[in-house]
């Protein structure tokens, strides 16, 4: 497992973290270059389906974060994104899914080294749960395989 | 129960409704949605233990609103969906009559919606006591444990989609599913595909799913996803102390907010 | 070839599955934890049911999967390369154990997927398939295979018809090459058929299928079709546990440049099934497909396949949410 490189894709909002992570960029922060960021207006637009998404294509690891609470460019659109997550969680957990590949967070575009430090912890953390095989097993799993185990 | 029945005569002879749809035993005896417009057949309303379907999910049907005005026979589940669909605007207290019945049985008297507004108040609007207990061992599993529950029970889904189309709160002439511009989820009934349709059913019904059961009462092949949409409105009181379909002004809690909502998981 | 009868005793029968469990793939019938029946493959013999009325799902999917790939793709900057599927890798197998409503069915899906082009995905699948049927010693209120022209004890579809006898033990109907080949591969386990007496249900006729075609023929605009299709809930539950049903939808799905093109069971229940493009939708209210589903088996079916879309098997309305009864509206149709 030492060669496991984690593959974590980060979904962002346009005006808090990804402008923080512009400035981790620009004040010569190094962090771990596993991280795939995909910008969003805000994160009152990241569907939860767009997290399923990034695990059926192969992410080991997840990254959602946005503007600090009352900073929305939108005013609300985290307000909103936070409720949605609550749920979310609550639902994942009771379906067994494992909710440690995702990291919340809320980063301002003031937060450089912040935002090295949330995908470090996150890179470091997914690197120790491994691969999510049971995730990419299941999408795998072809209809043929499982008439074969029934 | 001849109130019911001489109540549903009086609005179809009175011209009050068009139609009253409620519950009669079907030729085999099986208990079915009945649809009723001449009062002369509004002897074969019946109302008793077996009849447990959410009539509400016809409310929203262009060929049932078609027919006219609608008396729709409502247990609490029954009410709090039509209560619900108000406050989404899908239909109007104007269109409809409520022949209410009590949790025993009683038909009740719901002048208007203030009535079955203080109905729906003094009532237990948690989740029914058997899915209670279920939905409590369910959550003392571990989560690989919990995950290999789930991945048995939706492998049985077919996606035959009658636990959306049971639904009253699934009135979307489109649903997400269908959408193949992008394709949000795999329309494919396998592991990933039936999980993926379920967590988009649940997620869809959080703040808004009024614990009917019809869901999981419809499956053809028994998998408990009503459990599901359970749980989350177990979860929606616990964060936001909200039920849904208390009231015809309610705001959806998925897209509402308080700036104080309590979570601990964000960093 | 001509039916040849012979005896299988009891104990016999748990010899003849588990040396075909051995070395193909059996499809046999298990009471699940639910108590419903269930078709699993391989499954011990202990577990095996004799005594099943009908399982919640047809056994369809053996020759009509309910996703089934079709060939995978993989686009570079100017084309796409086709893989195709290799049916020469369809597997054997042994439906075991199932009733004559769900065996004539396969007859009834080849006169659909066999109709002018012959679908080879399906056609392969059902080559390989070899079925050793049971015929009905118990039933419900909602069969109705004599209604179809079928009977419990119909051998139609079956290689070998498996019948309980009073004593217990089985009689063997042997009606074709391929369950010949079964049983004369196990000459020991077969015995001459002395006892003819079996155990074999009733089941009342409900409606002549002859008059419903003939009544359908002008029933197009009739009010029947609204008046009875009101509370359809528009699922598509009596389709997909459906031995007949055999409308598919096709899909592509894609993942960077590879990806599949499939297909998965579809409902004529369904508002989207017959949604154009352009907006118009020809079956837009639940009457309008509840119709196409009765006329599409009792009557399109008879008229383009010569075969009736329907066996039976009762499991649309025993599987409907809202008790939409096929047995009950047929015997009304009959009667309009």
């Amino acid at each position: 497992m030492s060669d496991f490189e984690p593959k974590i894709v980060a979904f962002v909002c346009n005006w808090c973290t990804y402008a923080g992570a512009d400035l981790t960029g620009t004040s010569r922060i190094k962090y771990a270059s596993n991280v795939k960021i995909i910008r969003f207006p805000c994160t009152g637009r990241i569907d939860f389906m767009l997290l399923l998404k990034a695990f059926s294509n192969g992410a080991d690891g997840i990254i959602v974060s946005g503007c600090h609470p009352n900073d929305c460019h939108y005013t609300s659109g985290n307000f909103h994104a936070k409720r949605r997550w609550i749920m979310f969680k609550e639902l994942m957990d009771f379906m067994g899914i494992d909710m440690s590949r995702i990291t919340f967070s809320w980063v301002s575009a003031a937060e450089g080294a912040r935002w090295a430090e949330v995908v470090n912890t996150t890179v470091t953390r997914i690197r120790e749960l491994g691969p999510y095989v049971s995730y990419k097993e299941l999408v795998n799993k072809s209809v043929e395989e499982e008439v074969k185990n029934g | 129960m001849d109130n019911l029945i001489l109540r549903a005569k009086e609005l179809l002879e009175n011209k009050t409704v068009q139609v009253v749809i409620g519950y009669e035993a079907g030729p085999t005896g099986v208990v079915r949605p009945a649809f009723i417009s001449d009062p002369a057949n509004a002897d074969s309303l019946i109302y008793d233990e077996r009849c447990v379907q959410n009539l509400a999910v016809y409310l929203t049907k262009p060929e049932v609103k078609h027919l006219g005005r609608i008396a729709i026979v409502s247990s609490l589940p029954v009410m709090r969906s039509i209560m619900m669909l108000i406050s989404e605007q899908q239909i109007s207290y104007d269109e409809i009559v409520v022949l209410g019945i009590s949790a025993d049985g009683v038909l009740l008297d719901i002048a208007d919606l203030s009535v079955m507004q203080g109905y729906i108040d003094k009532s237990d609007l948690s989740n029914p006591v058997k899915y209670k207990e279920l939905l409590a061992e369910l959550k003392k599993l571990t989560p690989a444990e919990k995950f290999e529950y789930w991945q048995k029970e939706l492998s049985k889904c077919i996606k035959c989609y009658a636990c959306r189309q049971a639904c009253p709160m699934c009135y979307c002439t489109r649903c997400t599913v269908e959408v193949n511009q992008p394709q949000w989820i795999s329309v494919q009934s396998n592991a990933h595909g039936n999980m993926e349709w379920h967590i988009l059913r649940a997620m869809h019904l959080a703040g808004r799913c009024i614990s009917c059961g019809e869901c999981g009462r419809a499956c053809p092949v028994g998998i408990p996803c009503h459990l599901l949409t359970m749980h989350l409105t177990d979860q929606v009181y616990n964060y936001f102390k909200v039920y849904a379909g208390t009231s015809e002004k309610m705001n959806s809690v998925m897209s509402t907010y308080e700036p104080n909502d309590k979570e601990s998981f964000i960093v | 070839m001509e039916t040849i009868r012979k005896l299988i005793r009891k104990q016999s029968l748990e010899k003849l599955y588990n040396n075909l469990a051995a070395n193909r793939k059996v499809y046999a019938p298990v009471i699940a934890a639910d108590k419903k029946a269930e078709y699993k493959y391989n499954p011990g013999f202990a577990d095996v049911t004799f005594d099943h009325i009908r399982s919640t799902l047809s056994v369809k999917n053996i020759v009509f999967p309910k996703v089934e790939n079709l060939f995978f793709y993989e686009n570079s900057k100017t084309e796409s390369t086709i893989t195709d599927i290799d049916l020469d890798k369809i597997p054997e197998v042994v439906l075991w154990g199932a009733h004559p409503c769900d065996n004539a069915a396969f007859d009834t899906l080849r006169s659909i997927f066999c109709w002018d082009t012959k679908d080879e995905f399906f056609s392969r699948r059902l080559e390989k398939l070899t079925v050793i049927g049971l015929g009905c010693h118990s039933s419900d209120e909602y069969c109705f295979c004599t209604s179809v022209g079928l009977s419990p004890s119909s051998s139609r579809g079956s290689d070998i018809l498996l019948t309980k006898l009073q004593t217990g033990d089985y009689q063997a109907e042997i009606l074709t090459a391929k369950g010949n080949e079964i049983v004369s591969s196990f000459p020991d386990l077969f015995e001459p058929l002395t006892d003819e007496k079996v155990d074999i249900t009733e089941v009342k006729q409900k409606f002549s299928h002859k008059q419903v075609t003939e009544k359908l023929a002008g029933a197009f605009e009739h009010e029947f079709w609204i008046a009875n299709s009101l509370r359809c809930i528009g699922c598509g539950a009596c389709a997909y546990v459906c031995p007949t049903c055999a409308c598919f939808d096709i899909q592509d799905e894609t993942k960077g440049k590879n990806g599949k093109r499939y297909r998965s069971w579809d409902s004529c229940g369904f508002g989207l099934f017959t949604l154009h493009t352009s907006g118009h939708n020809p079956r837009h209210v639940q009457s309008q497909r509840w119709r196409q589903r009765i006329m599409h088996k009792f009557s399109y079916m008879p008229d383009r396949n010569e075969s009736l879309g329907c066996v039976g098997c009762g499991r649309c309305s025993s599987g409907c949410p809202v008790d939409m009864n096929i047995a009950e509206q047929l015997e009304a149709l009959q009667n309009i």
